[in-house]
């Protein structure tokens, strides 16, 4: 039975079209994981090393101890932004002679393994083999490295438990911050407190047992709950919300756009799937704070330009990328209509240009850091608008890929996160190698210019350049139909 | 007038249609029958420009579909649920639509107020997205949707499919009350022999992406399309 149902998954990831048609993509992702196991296995290894020389005085393992309560809310949060459990999926067995305790079981089993579970013992492992290496008690050690994996299987059912309880996130959150709060202000050391307990599992490994007792009662409440809620009524439902409408009647100014702009507009307020990018804009928003607070990066200069373009473009690149994609599914409709293609993309362009300018404004306060950056990102603004908007529109015309906007969890289809960072590069590394070589040869002033003089110059030339698009657009319209049609 | 002249389309080796001659007069309703795989969609997506010919083409009103889109203006049509926008509420669509077909919002609010019957009070008001409807009031939307703006053309594909008998019988009369005027073509498809008898003047059968049969409807069609259709 277990073999069918392994057999089913199986067959459903390597068969799914996505896989099929983007083995490249795979390939980039694959790396990515790589990188990311790689670079756990490093700290795992080097991290009592590195320890030691920062905390002469203290022993390693007592450091990680008093960190790992935010460790594992840190990790709760992130579970509960990105991990569901895929109960869709088991609709069709449900008819089949098997009964409903196997297939819940198989179910939470499976959740099990996820890669959720698994990147943390990238750390954890490599951790604990260099303690024993060190000296230290095997059977404690063994005991604290058998409680942090029992401990990640725990937070991997209870965040079932909470499954999208808004008051529990408010909650952890509250919990993150309190606790850094009080522990900045000398009050009390709860994240330490909480360290003492795992320095205890170090001393009497017995302790790990409890992890057990708590793994078993979340597993068991998790399969209650479940088992009750496999019907058609219940869980596996789709719960449909009732309409929140926005009043969007002030885009009526934009006249004939005014149609596709709203459109555009609830498409991007109602759907899972660009509801989630909205983080994005505010990692892109923030992404300065990385680089101005630090001194190196003063005198840095094509670092403003990264900088300008990624945090007043973030929406450019989230949205744009996916043009004409975002439309897939009722793509056909669109295209017996009567719409001109140039009133369609346009509108597209419209959308973008309001939010570089807005991100642009929201990034004022920046100048705190000096009023070049200033100049650079206002620099950045048109660049965007006269070059990359073009640029990501043309390469829209080569999407060939649905995006199906009911779909729930952005993390197992189409791996939103790293290829979007990726497809932004060469909007990015071009205006700063650029930048770069003409401030490097000339002055920042005339580097800050060029990027002006293009931007100005694709702002100039948008007719020409929306002409140029809408034709490719229009040459691969069978193609994107086609391809739009097939399901994932 | 709907002009096809040696339409064909293969994929690969597989011709899946093939029509030689076939010419349907402004103002006929028109039926198209045939078994699962017969060609009925691929003839839409084709007069709908939205998948090329291999050879041939058709002319909707003098318009060669694949060289001009101004046919566009003057043709309604509802496929399959791909047409619908999930994220929109029936009135937003119909909103949606409408300013595409240059209607403004009370034009929109009149003509949806005329199909109060044929929603049966379950489109209109409901506060639910399209994508939360059942597959009948999706298709109900559907069908509205591509009758808006006053198209000379409307092609529907199967539309009594997923229908409940009483909205079955509203959109025989509605289909009717459209051929009634002769300045409108509809094209319909169907798999259900009795509906398409009942609304449509003239009936192609295709089998295998070919003509079959092409009759004028009279009494005896019924029986002579089951008769056909009994292999």
């Amino acid at each position: 039975m277990i073999a069918h149902f392994v057999n089913l998954e199986w067959k459903q990831y390597f068969r799914s079209s996505y896989w099929q048609k983007s083995i490249f993509l795979n390939i980039l992702l694959g790396f990515f994981a790589l990188y990311f196991m790689a670079t756990f296995l490093i700290i795992g290894i080097g991290g009592y090393f590195i320890l030691k020389e920062q905390f002469p005085t203290q022993d390693p393992l007592v450091v990680v101890n008093s960190f790992l309560l935010y460790a594992f809310l840190g990790d709760l949060i992130f579970r509960y932004m990105m991990q569901k459990l895929p109960v869709m999926n088991i609709k069709p067995m449900l008819l089949l002679p098997i009964s409903k305790n196997k297939i819940v079981h198989f179910l939470l089993i499976k959740s099990a393994i996820s890669f959720f579970n698994t990147f943390a013992l990238f750390f954890y492992i490599p951790f604990a083999v260099v303690l024993i290496r060190e000296g230290y008690d095997t059977s404690g050690v063994l005991g604290w490295l058998f409680s942090m994996i029992l401990l990640t299987q725990c937070a991997n059912f209870f965040n079932f438990l909470i499954n999208k309880n808004n008051q529990v996130f408010v909650g952890l959150i509250a919990l993150l911050i309190v606790g850094y709060l009080i522990h900045y202000f000398e009050i009390f050391n709860l994240s330490g407190f909480v360290g003492q307990g795992f320095d205890g599992v170090y001393e009497n490994p017995i302790y790990a047992l409890i992890f057990v007792v708590l793994l078993v009662l979340l597993y068991q409440t998790n399969y209650k709950q479940l088992r009750n809620e496999v019907y058609l009524d219940a869980i596996i439902s789709e719960k449909s919300k009732e309409v929140a409408a926005a009043d969007l009647s002030f885009a009526d100014r934009f006249g004939d756009l005014a149609p596709f702009i709203k459109n555009d507009l609830r498409l991007m307020m109602r759907n899972k799937r660009t509801k989630s990018s909205i983080w994005m804009l505010v990692v892109g928003l923030l992404y300065g704070l990385i680089f101005y607070t630090q001194p190196i990066y003063a005198d840095m200069e094509v670092i403003f330009v990264l900088v300008g373009i990624f945090s007043t473009g973030a929406f450019l690149m989230n949205f744009g990328q996916f043009i004409p994609a975002w439309d897939s599914s009722y793509y056909k409709m669109l295209m017996s209509q009567n719409i001109k293609y140039e009133r369609y993309l346009k509108s597209k362009f419209m959308i973008m240009t309001i939010s570089i300018v807005l991100l642009f404004v929201l990034g004022i306060p920046y100048v705190y850091f000096g009023w070049k950056i200033l100049a650079v990102h206002f620099a950045a603004m048109i660049y965007n608008i006269g070059v990359n908007t073009h640029v990501i529109m043309y390469g829209g015309s080569f999407n060939r890929k649905k995006i199906n906007l009911d779909e729930k969890a952005a993390f197992n289809y189409q791996g939103t996160g790293a290829v979007q960072w990726l497809i932004g590069i060469p909007l990015m590394l071009f205006p700063m190698a650029l930048f770069g070589l003409i401030s490097w040869l000339v002055n920042f002033e005339t580097a800050v210019i060029t990027l002006l003089i293009l931007g100005f110059a694709g702002i100039a030339f948008h007719k020409q350049l929306m002409l140029l698009i809408t034709k490719k657009y229009q040459e691969s319209k069978y193609k994107m139909i086609h391809a739009f049609n097939q399901e994932n | 007038m709907i002009q096809t002249t040696q339409l064909s389309k293969k994929y690969g080796p597989v011709e899946v249609l093939h029509i030689d001659t076939l010419e349907i007069p402004t103002g006929q309703s028109f039926g198209l029958v045939g078994n699962n795989g017969a060609g009925k969609t691929t003839f839409f997506n084709i007069l709908l420009d939205l998948v090329r010919p291999t050879t041939g083409s058709i002319t909707n009103h003098e318009i060669q579909v694949n060289t001009s889109e101004d046919w566009k203006n003057f043709t309604g049509s509802f496929i399959d649920e791909s047409f619908l926008i999930g994220y929109l509420t029936p009135e937003e669509y119909f909103e949606f639509i409408g300013d595409l077909r240059g209607m403004n919002k009370a034009d929109v609010d009149a003509f949806v107020a005329k199909f109060e019957e044929f929603f049966n009070g379950e489109i209109i008001g409901r506060k639910k997205y399209l994508r939360d409807l059942s597959k009948g009031n999706q298709k109900k939307v559907g069908i509205i949707a591509a009758m808006m703006g006053n198209p000379k053309l409307i092609i529907l594909d199967e539309p009594f499919a997923n229908l409940d008998p009483t909205t079955q019988i509203r959109l025989k009369k509605i289909i009717k009350d459209l051929a009634e005027n002769r300045e409108i073509t509809v094209l319909i498809s169907s798999h259900d022999l009795t509906h398409v008898t009942e609304v449509c003047e003239r009936i192609v059968v295709l089998e295998k992406g070919n003509v079959v049969k092409d009759i004028q409807t009279s009494a005896e069609t019924l029986q002579e399309l089951e008769s056909y259709f009994a292999v």
